[in-house]
């Protein structure tokens, strides 16, 4: 793997030529039937999510989409979903649970959206539900970082029992610019700030968050695109292989224990 | 002897609620939000609520639980679960000592078994004095080790919310708290169990996308702050003032994400009726 900086990374990670979740769709997936609407009160462009058929067999893909061109890129809020993003996306899990699918996502954000109709429509209620259900699901989730994940945005798709990231992915609490600017009132600090965050995938595979990187062509995924989508495909079919001969109870089990363990101090014997 | 033990832990809580129920200012306060002068005295005795115009004042995690919980009846749960630094981020551990001085505390979560009205239950709380009542791993911990243990012991659970969000020094561990408190309320909820979720100013950030959204009943404390994202950064992304009262309770409770606005002053008498009011399922 090459010796990037966390910053470099983060630029590759937000190249707008970076294939991105339609991309995916087209790459590894047939027969895609796109599913709008979140069923309450609206459609989010911003997530992106259907049945389709993975190497013929019917699963459901999930993803944010930011879009490539600028008009895409309004149509789609550049990626920031709304609530009806995310409550979309519960729908579909939920669909997918009942029809025995398993579950793609790929996540690319720089957050939900921070804007006043999300708020009213509670956006912090819609992501927590998505996290709440999501350790519920007796289907197989696998859940790849392709881009920027960023905040709560991109944990409200990511409650994986395989959380998986491209190599120049970066996952963080929020973006580098943003917490230079809550920790020191200064953005420009962003690339000092890349560095403490822990936010590229060899430093989250160390802290146990992520399960497997997802190697990428020399300079960026967006060099040699027919690469790095192979290499996505080779990951997620050996990953779902593997969850597939686990029981839906066990899933739960697994999936359970494996977030429960993030940031668990020593265990410590206390009978109150 | 369990009289005994009872009336020391009484005491402690007593002076552990004591010492957290202070607010800057000499004989007399200024309310900071519409800023008359009252008694120090009146506002010690009335819940630290300002007796002209209503302001809730934050409390500290040990006054609000000696506020609720029936006298004796306080058992503190994993009183020693350090704080941690996971991403050795600099200066963090001098920040965590500061604050450990100047609360007294451990971390910006303190949970506890008790019981209310006579009915026992768990109860959590987030202290606002804490860096903000951020959401670091210990914090995340704490509040699992709670719901689970209010699982296993099929006892109701109460979490007094007050967050400004994520703590930032641990990053990615920080938002990781997030998925694990739900994924254990999701197990909690699965035992037929109730979860009360109070929500005090201010509650943001991950704290609001996460558990503090999660309860089957969801309190307020009148014009608490509540939202994932914070005023300014709204303000800045769409470039208009926000209208007046945004993200406060009353707002959350019009907009269908709060069941009620509580006083202070009736929070304790509120949560021993929703206790008594779950105490059996309707089929017997």
């Amino acid at each position: 793997m090459s010796e990037l900086t966390a910053a470099q990374r983060v630029a590759i990670a937000r190249h707008p030529q970076r294939p991105n979740i339609t991309d995916y769709i087209d790459a590894l997936f047939t027969d895609f039937f796109e599913q709008k609407g979140d069923r309450l009160c609206g459609e989010d462009g911003a997530v992106l999510g259907g049945v389709a058929l993975y190497h013929g067999r019917p699963v459901t893909v999930i993803g944010t989409r930011k879009g490539k061109t600028l008009e895409e890129n309004l149509n789609c809020n550049f990626g920031m979903p709304n609530p009806e993003g995310y409550r979309k996306a519960l729908r579909l899990m939920r669909q997918a649970e009942k029809f025995r699918r398993p579950i793609f996502t790929f996540i690319d954000t720089s957050g939900a959206y921070p804007g006043l109709e999300a708020e009213e429509r509670g956006q912090g209620e819609a992501i927590a539900r998505n996290l709440m259900e999501m350790s519920q699901l007796t289907v197989p989730v696998i859940a790849v970082i392709t881009g920027e994940g960023n905040s709560g945005g991109a944990l409200a798709l990511g409650v994986g029992d395989r959380v998986l990231m491209l190599e120049n992915a970066v996952y963080a609490i929020l973006s580098p610019e943003g917490f230079a600017t809550i920790l020191w009132k200064d953005a420009s600090r962003h690339e000092e700030a890349c560095d403490l965050m822990k936010l590229t995938a060899p430093d989250l595979l160390r802290l146990g968050v992520i399960d497997d990187i997802i190697p990428e062509p020399e300079g960026g995924a967006h060099l040699a695109p027919a690469i790095a989508l192979r290499q996505v495909d080779r990951a997620i079919s050996r990953h779902l292989a593997e969850l597939d001969s686990e029981s839906g109870k066990s899933l739960v089990a697994a999936r359970y224990q494996k977030f429960r363990k993030m940031g668990a101090a020593a265990p410590e014997k206390e009978n109150p | 002897m369990n009289d005994i033990f009872a009336k020391r832990r009484a005491r402690l809580l007593a002076m552990k609620a004591i010492r957290d129920n202070y607010i800057p200012g000499d004989k007399l306060v200024s309310c900071p939000h519409c800023g008359q002068e009252s008694e120090r005295k009146a506002v010690a005795e009335g819940l630290s609520v300002c007796p002209k115009c209503g302001y809730h004042w934050p409390l500290g995690a040990y006054y609000r639980l000696s506020t609720i919980l029936d006298p004796g009846s306080f058992r503190e749960l994993h009183p020693r679960l350090p704080a941690g630094d996971p991403l050795s981020f600099p200066g963090y551990r001098t920040k965590l000592e500061s604050s450990q001085r100047k609360t007294g505390l451990t971390e910006a979560a303190v949970t506890a078994t008790g019981a209310i009205g006579g009915r026992r239950c768990v109860v959590g709380v987030l202290d606002s004095r804490f860096l903000m009542g951020s959401m670091s791993a210990a914090v995340g911990e704490k509040i699992t080790l709670a719901i689970e243990f209010a699982t296993k012991n099929k006892l109701p659970l109460i979490l007094f919310a007050a967050s400004g969000g994520a703590r930032m020094q641990e990053g990615i561990l920080s938002l990781m708290q997030m998925a694990k408190t739900s994924a254990a309320l999701a197990r909690f909820s699965e035992k037929g169990l109730l979860y009360i979720s109070v929500l005090t100013d201010p509650t943001t950030g991950g704290v609001t996308a996460s558990f503090a959204s999660l309860g089957d009943i969801i309190l307020a404390e009148p014009g608490a702050l509540i939202g994932f994202a914070g005023p300014r950064v709204i303000q800045q992304t769409i470039g208009e003032t926000l209208p007046e009262g945004f993200q406060r309770s009353e707002f959350q409770m019009e907009h269908g994400f709060v069941d009620a606005v509580v006083p202070r002053t009736e929070m304790r008498d509120t949560l021993a009726r929703l206790l008594r009011l779950h105490e059996k399922g309707g089929r017997q």
